[in-house]
């Protein structure tokens, strides 16, 4: 079989790259467009460090086929940071909260964090661990990471 | 050269024709809504080459419609997109529950009901939701399309009734009576994300004297496809599903049970256990139930 044509919007960008059928989004970020932030963990959809919004929903690019990718918008950890005023608050604080070590799981936190103040600017703490149930870290034992999106929601609605 | 396709169709009659044709010429063909399940079997048990036949540009499974005597719910939408559905939530909070329990955010961007069903595990946490809401699955085929009883659907452990030139389109659900409810409840060792130890359903229907004129009871992840309870659902019918009748239930969950051993869990950890949650599931559609009753 032929190679298949995607054209899809990566990080506000148009991108336009073949791949196979067989290839996942994840494949199709760090091999075919070069944006390699996006780690591979698991690749069965459990660690989440391949978080990305698809249409502005959180998925794993693990699980998603590359060629499902046509005609969609993806935001990566590439798309996160403000060109202008440099890291995103979430991104900020998780450097601030010490909240990384090794730094593999850390883009699809991002992702997902920002997905989450995005969608719920003030979360209490028990949403913050369920919304980011689905992204393991082995490093930082989570409370940093719990505690930077805690300080990061704070700073976007200061008046609660 | 790779052997491996993938296509979207935009409607029903060319989904179909494309399994058709695929069949025809001896090409596996694999139905792709959200992937979560297909795609972890694809690169772990099974990596064999096949047309991958992308269901979620179609209307039709996307599609949910709320009417007078039966709602529909398409088979392909992210469970994560279901649950934002307030007047969905209402009419089945155990349904919706059982799919919320499936799964990490991420997960819930994808995966759908439909797809729970298709993969026809024993474990399957929305299968027995469907069972005791009596839907029935709407499977688009050459003839136009035909209907499977939820509980008959699943024909065995990752098999079931669809053929190779057929797929899901979604179910029809019929709306609840006043006095309904329902409710799912499953076993997992841990609090999030795990696949069930066992799991029970229960839906009823009680009058306006409290007594249960309706029931249905089904239980998963203790045999080998989710099982409907009928005599479960007997021991509630005629009750005011009182603590009595709950126990009765539960211990008919326990003998229908067939369940296996394995790392999740033993035969007679899991017998007893699916007893208890259908007792408290019991409690949990009752309570519903006396909520919805004007």
């Amino acid at each position: 079989m032929s190679k298949i044509y995607v054209s899809a919007t990566v990080n506000g960008r148009p991108e336009d790259v073949l791949c196979e059928a067989h290839q996942t989004l994840l494949d199709l970020l760090r091999d075919e467009i070069g944006l390699t932030g996006t780690k591979e963990g698991c690749g069965t959809g459990d660690c989440g460090a391949c978080t990305v919004l698809l249409d502005d929903r959180l998925v794993c690019s693990c699980l998603v086929l590359a060629p499902e990718a046509d005609g969609k918008e993806i935001t990566t950890v590439e798309g996160i940071a403000d060109s202008q005023d440099g890291l995103h608050v979430v991104q900020q604080k998780l450097l601030e909260h010490a909240a990384l070590q090794c730094g593999v799981c850390t883009p699809g936190f991002v992702v997902a964090a920002k997905a989450l103040l995005d969608k719920d600017p003030n979360p209490d703490e028990k949403t913050i661990r369920y919304w980011l149930a689905g992204n393991l870290c082995r490093c930082t034992g989570y409370d940093k990471i719990i505690r930077a999106v805690q300080d990061a929601a704070q700073e976007l609605t200061p008046t609660k | 050269m790779s052997n491996f396709g993938y296509v979207a169709p935009s409607t029903v009659e060319e989904t179909l024709a494309v399994l058709q044709r695929a069949t025809d010429q001896g090409q596996r063909t694999q139905i792709l809504a959200g992937g979560t399940d297909v795609i972890v079997q694809f690169r772990s048990l099974d990596s064999s080459h096949r047309l991958f036949v992308d269901i979620k540009s179609l209307k039709e499974t996307n599609d949910v419609r709320i009417e007078n005597e039966h709602i529909f719910v398409g088979a392909a939408i992210p469970s994560g997109v279901l649950n934002e559905n307030a007047e969905l939530k209402a009419l089945f909070p155990g349904l919706l529950e059982a799919a919320d329990l499936i799964g990490s955010t991420q997960i819930q961007g994808r995966a759908s009901i439909g797809g729970n069903l298709c993969n026809s595990s024993p474990a399957g946490d929305t299968i027995p939701a469907l069972i005791v809401n009596s839907a029935l699955c709407v499977i688009a085929t050459s003839e136009g399309t035909r209907t499977v009883p939820s509980e008959k659907f699943v024909t065995g452990v990752g098999r079931n009734c669809l053929a190779a030139h057929e797929f899901l389109l979604g179910f029809q659900i019929p709306r609840p009576s006043a006095g309904t409810g329902d409710a799912y409840l499953r076993f997992i060792p841990r609090t999030e994300m795990d696949i069930a130890v066992a799991g029970a359903a229960v839906s009823l229907s009680l009058n306006h004297e409290g007594i249960c004129e309706r029931a249905r009871v089904s239980i998963g992840a203790v045999a080998p496809t989710p099982l409907l309870v009928s005599s479960a659902a007997e021991a509630l019918v005629g009750t005011t599903a009182d603590e009595d009748a709950l126990q009765q239930a539960a211990q008919a969950c326990s003998d229908a049970a067939q369940p296996i051993t394995d790392k999740r869990g033993t035969v007679e950890y899991r017998r007893k256990v699916v007893g208890v949650l259908c007792r408290r599931a019991g409690a949990i559609a009752k309570d519903r139930a006396l909520s919805n009753r004007n």
